[in-house]
């Protein structure tokens, strides 16, 4: 059901992964995202594949369980497939009734269903490895120097940190509150679209009051802890380099430069 | 003057109806004097809606009299220059596990209080091992606090306040959501903070085994203090309770009702013990 | 008319390594008329198998016969099934929807696709079965107070006129008194309606006073299934699985080490009461 989204959810491990600092995590991922874009090539997203895998492999997150996280997007990645499959224009392949798969089509749409899927293992491939906190404290020395232009850096990955601990507790409330409804005859499957929206504002009603219930509980109870911004914080893991992230960093340049080496001579 | 201590202390709002007009004054706490020794266990007992929790908050400072005064640790609590040392002197622990645990993981969770209060990295670290350890759940450092039970939820929600080295401990229903087990593992850990560590606890429930081992108990009604004592003075006034809407534990009810039927038991009894002891003097 | 469990199991996340089995084999016969508590500690299976007798749950194996028809089958009906078979879950206010308490009671019937006239007719019923005044049916029900909010929503099961009514430990969070209340109100119910009632609880007092049966759960199994009496008197076996018995049961178990001769199979604080006076009565 809804639980099984492990989307963005931590995973504990004892791996290389875990131990990297946030920064370089963050820092990877966006490259990583980047060279996805960057390499166009069927080479090149062998080499992005094998370069995933040996992450995987070294996070020692099963992969079993990112697949899984897999499965609440296989909607976006049907829709994107099927939109790049029949729209795009060029050499036809297969016409039937009014559509048309083009060859360029084909070519679009598998590419952005494997950029799509990587982009997405890729980036949750960090959130499994990184605590939201570190995640978070990651973010906000990255992007330390935006304060000096009024950027609320503190307070935005503190929200961030917050929405990210709540998610899965508001995922197992919103399962028990549609089975309650649905014990008192509510139906969320049958009808037309119009039929189902009606049907979720007993879902949506109550999980609102929840949510908003649970938001003034927690900004009292940081409050009680002291919690005033981000002025006179200290850390309780504050963040520095070691080797292992120097290193990371270097196979990471590796990687990009590998892939900038594909784009221009493939 | 004691650790915490109130002079008519007295909390009003005002109710609004759905365009904002005032409907009328609540008045949730209602003149309300007590002073509380360093090192007591004190128990704060009262239905939904006797003003309990109101009050408590009133204690670090997150809601402040409309009327009257408190005093932490001889800090008024109005005042703004000490506003953060009383947050750190009188800790708290909310009702719901699942809304005050902020870290993702357990011992990140326990640092956050001294990370707000300024303390040292390596001291923030001495501080967790050292909290996580007087409430039984070292062990679990590591943990996402989503994978643990409600009980463990409310100690790790304990040792992140204790982590603040606070003077006194402020409990609004700790266990009021839990199970049994749950309930017990909450307690014994609350005991013996204020035993071994002689952290002044304030203890709120209606949970009446939680406060057999108070120094004092305070019964709240419509705002107001009904009745004070030690557990053993409140216990022996059954009805009176039963009319605040409270209960007391089965063997003290027995030994009432025996009582009543002319049985020749003291009054208050606590324990199982205290009443086969009494019963077979009969 | 009754509710049958045959050989019921059901694994967590089946084919996947983290699979739990919630429920080891569990046979129940749930006969009409019984007021029914079911016990066990966090984590023991009390709640997946309250999900299982009206089909929010699908057994992964084993069968479930409700009047001798199998819920599961292709054919039948369990929307009606959900209204027959009534489940008020933990913390059931958290479900309460609508603009005012009348309109959120309706819900369950107006599902059922009755007229809009049986509907009100069972809502308002059902809100007189739970005691709540008329004063508040026109009120948001955000705006009552716990106790209150919790009588609407258990109301708003009682609408669809269930056969049975499951509460998932329907006093978690209230005062003493807010909870004999409700219990009182069941109980009443019970008795006005002869409906089948299973209490899901925690407390074992409550259970003692109320109940004819119980069923403890263990690790997804059926430990005991018998009469009070019969259950508390397997106080250490309970222990042993984390639960205990009514603190009656430990007064007279002490009374009778120390040499006085009562019967130790009380469960409720009346009984005892009588217990230890005929006791005393027959030493003067």
């Amino acid at each position: 059901m809804i639980r099984d989204i492990t989307l963005g959810q931590y995973y504990q491990a004892d791996s290389v992964i875990h131990k990297l600092d946030p920064r370089v995590k963050l820092v990877a991922t966006i490259g990583f995202i980047i060279s996805l874009f960057v390499v166009d090539s069927w080479i090149g997203y062998v080499v992005a594949a094998l370069f995933l895998a040996c992450m995987i492999k070294l996070s020692k997150v099963p992969f079993r369980y990112m697949v899984k996280g897999m499965k609440a997007i296989v909607f976006i990645l049907m829709i994107t497939v099927v939109f790049n499959l029949f729209l795009t224009p060029g050499e036809p392949l297969v016409t039937f009734w009014k559509l048309t798969i083009t060859r360029e089509g084909l070519r679009i749409a598998v590419m952005m269903a494997v950029r799509l899927s990587f982009l997405i293992v890729g980036s949750s491939l960090m959130t499994l490895t990184t605590t939201p906190n570190s995640l978070t404290d990651g973010m906000e020395k990255l992007m330390g120097p935006l304060k000096h232009v009024k950027v609320p850096v503190h307070e935005v990955s503190m929200m961030m940190s917050i929405a990210l601990r709540f998610i899965p507790i508001l995922l197992e409330e919103t399962d028990k509150i549609m089975k309650a409804q649905i014990a008192r005859g509510a139906d969320f499957e049958s009808g037309n679209l119009i039929k189902k929206a009606k049907a979720m504002v007993p879902l949506l009603v109550p999980l609102f009051i929840s949510a908003f219930r649970r938001a003034n509980d927690l900004a009292m109870a940081m409050e009680a802890r002291c919690y005033r911004g981000g002025e006179h914080r200290t850390k309780m893991k504050p963040l520095c380099y070691h080797a292992a992230d120097r290193a990371a960093y270097g196979v990471l340049l590796l990687y990009f430069a590998g892939c900038v080496a594909i784009r221009i001579c493939l | 003057m004691g650790i915490i201590k109130t002079d008519k202390l007295t909390f009003e709002y005002i109710r609004r109806d759905e365009e904002g007009n005032v409907e009328g004054i609540t008045r949730a706490v209602d003149e309300v004097d007590m002073d509380i020794r360093q090192g007591d266990f004190i128990a704060i007992l009262g239905h939904n809606g006797s003003g309990k929790s109101t009050l408590a908050k009133h204690i670090n400072a997150i809601l402040y009299p409309t009327e009257g005064t408190v005093w932490v640790d001889g800090m008024d609590t109005q005042d703004e220059a000490h506003l953060w040392d009383i947050r750190q002197e009188a800790g708290m622990v909310f009702q719901n596990p699942d809304n005050q645990i902020i870290g993702q993981v357990v011992e990140e969770d326990v640092g956050f209080g001294p990370e707000n209060m300024g303390v040292p990295t390596k001291e923030i670290w001495e501080r967790v091992e050292e909290s996580l350890k007087a409430v039984g759940m070292y062990e679990f450092r590591k943990h996402s606090p989503n994978k643990l039970s409600g009980g463990q939820k409310q100690r790790v929600s304990i040792a992140g306040v204790i982590a603040m080295h606070p003077k006194c401990i402020i409990l609004d229903e700790p266990t009021a959501m839990l199970d049994p087990n749950g309930r017990k593992e909450v307690v014994r850990a609350v005991r013996a903070l204020n035993d071994v560590e002689g952290i002044t606890v304030v203890l709120i429930t209606h949970y009446m085994e939680e406060i057999i081992h108070a120094d004092m108990v305070f019964v709240m009604d419509g705002g107001h203090v009904a009745m004070e004592g030690t557990p053993r003075e409140i216990f022996s006034r059954v009805d009176e309770l039963k009319e605040l809407r409270l209960d007391v534990p089965q063997v003290t009810l027995l030994a009432y009702e025996l009582r009543k039927k002319g049985v020749n038991l003291p009054e208050g009894i606590l324990t199982i013990e205290e009443f086969t002891e009494a019963l077979s003097r009969v | 008319m009754s509710l049958i469990l045959d050989h019921v199991n059901y694994v967590y996340g089946e084919d996947t390594a983290l699979a739990v089995h919630a429920l080891k084999d569990v046979n129940l016969v749930i006969p009409d008329g019984q007021f029914i508590g079911l016990i066990g500690h966090t984590g023991s299976g009390k709640s997946t198998l309250v999900q299982h007798l009206n089909g929010l749950i699908r057994p992964t194996g084993g069968t479930i016969y409700y009047n001798g028809e199998d819920i599961h089958d292709k054919e039948y009906d369990r929307k009606k099934l959900r209204s027959k078979v009534g489940l008020v879950f933990q913390y059931p206010e958290h479900q309460l929807f609508e603009i005012d308490v009348f309109k959120d009671v309706c819900f369950g019937p107006k599902n059922l696709g009755l007229s809009q006239k049986e509907v009100e007719l069972r809502a308002y019923a059902a809100l007189k079965q739970v005691g709540l005044e008329d004063d508040y049916f026109y009120q948001s029900p955000f705006d009552l107070s716990g106790g209150q909010k919790r009588r609407v929503a258990i109301a708003g099961v009682l609408a669809m006129k269930p056969d049975i009514l499951i509460l998932d430990e329907p006093t978690a969070g209230l005062d003493p008194k807010g909870r004999d209340e409700i219990l009182d109100q069941i109980a009443k119910l019970k008795e006005e309606t002869g409906i089948t009632v299973i209490l899901v609880s925690h407390s074992m007092e409550d259970v003692a006073k109320y109940v004819e049966r119980i069923i403890v759960m263990n690790r997804g199994s059926v430990l005991f299934d018998d009469t009070p009496r019969e259950v508390f008197g397997h106080y250490k076996e309970l222990e042993q699985v984390g639960l205990a018995a009514p603190q009656v049961t430990y007064i007279m178990q002490a009374l009778k080490k120390k040499g006085m001769p009562v019967d130790t199979s009380v469960t409720t604080i009346r009984e005892a009461e009588q217990e230890i006076l005929r006791v005393l009565g027959g030493k003067d």
